[in-house]
């Protein structure tokens, strides 16, 4: 079974002061930190576990700057065979079509008997590339994946619908399945497991390997223009309680007793 | 005129509040008219219902498509955006909306822009907000329609429901499944929840810890807390993830619903899919350490702090009220 992931490198936003750069569209970088996003780590996991199973080759694909090389070691040092870096400034500020269509490029050619996607990406939180994708490739696709097994050239996977509710699904292979968080348990990667796949050679293609060029690929081609960013304005919203410690938790216990909270 | 097409989707048989919501944001356009695209098994009912909000119903009554099926849905309606050319297909952004949009965009050859809060034309372009970067940042975008137009999947519960139905006195148009097309999945069950499972979807006073509270074992300050207040413990979606609590705990889009009086926040960023499984606007107060944290934006008080040290001083000081 050839089994490809997809895998983005994302900042870690949780607890930084983050700052609009002066282009508008981009934030100051200088201290953002960087990692897997948090779906695709499931995905990875997912996609180690059925080479584990099942025997496989599993294959992690990124579209990004030369750091996003960090996440496709992540991905080896995870039991991933193979990493594949698209890099090239020609993909710079692609929309998700632009990276839905570079990603086919980069797949259509090989062996794919499922493709794993993140069923979001943290930063740009879309949730539409792997659908986009699977359309491109012609594959059936099921979202949100909590649950995923492969029987022969079936995969059955227990997946989110609405109203808080699972279903289980089956699908013939070839096909793409988003991975919903909490899928597994993704296994810790070391430091020492880092440094034991840094001699493996990641292959890197470029806009042009692929095929693509600025008409179909990165800013201009997009069709989804991003205008600006910006940050929520602020002093909307709660009342914040100020002071030391004690001064606090006393106003916060008088509020929650006056609303009824005690 | 606009042509907007509103995507309905269903839940447990039942039309979605996010069909009246996307017909609030077509009517937004200037000058536009709406249909609505409805897909299911034995949907008359609900195609007459609709008829007092949309224009025109565009109606697949078939049993394949009885459960959800993004992808089937988006090989169904291929046709009807080809013929129709709206100006805009609108798609809830919800579970079965994140399979169709994407596969339907490239399958029409139409933009797509995801998750939107806002929607305008100006001129020829649509325009809209997302959030992006966890909900900490928003940005603006736009996009051209092509011959086909361009969709927009709408966040669910970012329009309000109009008050009434504007007694369109709309037209069913039966339609049928294109000749070559057919499922590519095959539904196997629905998951049953267990029915012994805790539920919070009652509780008045609910205290969800999300993150923010690092260890397993710190749970037991939360424990302590919602003990002290008579509340029940909530929590996000990651504390599910790694096993901390259970899933029947979990209040989110893909979690419980609550409509508690009073929800304390704590260790919990505000993503919208946690903050929309909290109805029934309740008092909210949030601690957190990260004072751009977008619960700070939804909750009616709030402190940054560090949870770890300041629950155990909030249970202390509740239990010392005698
Ligand atoms: C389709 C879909 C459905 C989803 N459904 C749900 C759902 O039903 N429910 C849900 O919750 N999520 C859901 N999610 C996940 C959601 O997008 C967020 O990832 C999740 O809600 C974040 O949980 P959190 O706030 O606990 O974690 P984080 O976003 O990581 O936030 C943790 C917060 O804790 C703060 N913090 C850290 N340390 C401390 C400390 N010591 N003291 C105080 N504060 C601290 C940080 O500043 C941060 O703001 C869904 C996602 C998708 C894609
Ligand atoms: N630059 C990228 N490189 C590789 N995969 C990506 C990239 N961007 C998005 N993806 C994949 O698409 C998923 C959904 O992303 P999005 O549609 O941007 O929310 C991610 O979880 C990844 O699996």
């Amino acid at each position: 079974m050839e089994i490809i992931v997809c895998v983005k490198r994302v900042p870690n936003l949780s607890e930084t002061e983050i700052e609009v750069d002066r282009d508008g569209r981009s934030l100051i970088d200088d201290d953002l930190e960087y990692d897997v996003n948090e779906w695709d780590n499931f995905a990875i996991e997912a996609a180690v576990q059925l080479k584990e199973a099942h025997g496989a080759r599993v294959t992690a694909v990124t579209i990004g700057e030369e750091d996003a090389e960090d996440v496709l070691r992540r991905a080896l040092a995870m039991g991933a065979d193979e990493g594949l870096h698209l890099m090239d400034t020609t993909f710079d500020g692609s929309d998700a079509w632009g990276i839905a269509t570079a990603l086919h490029r980069a797949i259509a050619d090989r062996p794919h008997d499922l493709v794993l996607a993140g069923a979001i990406s943290s930063d740009e939180a879309r949730g539409h590339v792997g659908g986009m994708l699977a359309a491109m490739l012609d594959i059936p696709m099921v979202a949100l994946a909590t649950d995923l097994s492969v029987d022969g050239a079936t995969a059955t996977v227990r997946h989110e619908v609405e109203g808080g509710l699972e279903r289980v699904t089956r699908v013939d292979l070839p096909a793409l399945v988003t991975v919903q968080t909490g899928l597994n348990e993704p296994r810790y990667v070391s430091i020492r497991g880092i440094r034991k796949v840094s001699g493996m050679e990641i292959p890197v293609k470029t806009a042009a390997d692929l095929g693509l060029d600025a008409s179909t690929v990165g800013a201009r081609a997009a069709r989804v223009k991003l205008e600006e960013i910006f940050l929520p304005p602020k002093g909307e919203g709660a009342e914040m309680l100020d002071g030391d410690e004690e001064s606090v938790v006393a106003a916060l216990v008088d509020r929650l007793q006056r609303e009824g909270g005690l | 005129m606009k042509r907007i097409i509103v995507v309905v989707e269903r839940v447990n048989g039942e039309l979605n509040e996010t069909a009246f919501e996307l017909l609030t944001a077509a009517r937004g356009f200037e000058d536009a008219a709406a249909s609505a695209a409805l897909m299911g098994e034995s949907v008359s009912d609900a195609a007459s219902e609709l008829t007092r909000w949309f224009e025109n119903v565009h109606v697949y009554d078939d049993p394949s498509l009885a459960q959800p099926d993004g992808d089937y849905q988006s090989r169904v309606l291929k046709p009807l955006i080809e013929r129709e050319k709206p100006f805009a297909v609108l798609i809830p952004h919800t579970n079965t909306g994140m399979e169709l949009a994407p596969m339907l965009a490239v399958r029409a050859d139409a933009p797509l822009i995801a998750d939107a809060i806002s929607i305008e034309a100006v001129g020829q372009e649509i325009r809209s907000v997302r959030t992006v970067y966890s909900g900490k940042v928003q940005a603006r975008v736009s996009a051209d329609p092509t011959e086909n137009g361009a969709i927009v999947s709408v966040r669910p519960g970012a329009f309000a429901v109009p008050e009434a139905p504007p007694e369109a006195g709309g037209s069913v148009h039966a339609e049928s499944i294109p000749e070559d097309v057919a499922p590519r999945r095959q539904f196997v069950e629905t998951v049953t929840p267990d029915p012994s499972a805790v539920d919070i979807s009652q509780a008045e006073v609910l205290v969800a810890v999300g993150r923010g509270i690092e260890d397993e074992e710190n749970l037991e300050l939360v424990h302590a807390l919602a003990e002290a207040m008579g509340a029940e413990v909530a929590c996000t979606r990651p504390v599910v993830d790694k096993k901390w609590l259970e899933k029947s705990r979990q209040v989110g889009t893909s979690g419980v619903t609550v409509k508690p009086r009073v929800y304390l926040a704590l260790g919990i960023s505000g993503s919208f899919q946690h903050l929309g499984g909290i109805k029934g606007d309740p008092f909210i107060a949030a601690i957190n350490t990260d004072s751009a944290a977008p619960i700070f934006g939804v909750a009616d008080v709030g402190i940054v702090g560090n949870i770890l040290e300041l629950v155990p001083l909030l249970e202390e000081k509740i239990r010392a009220r005698g």
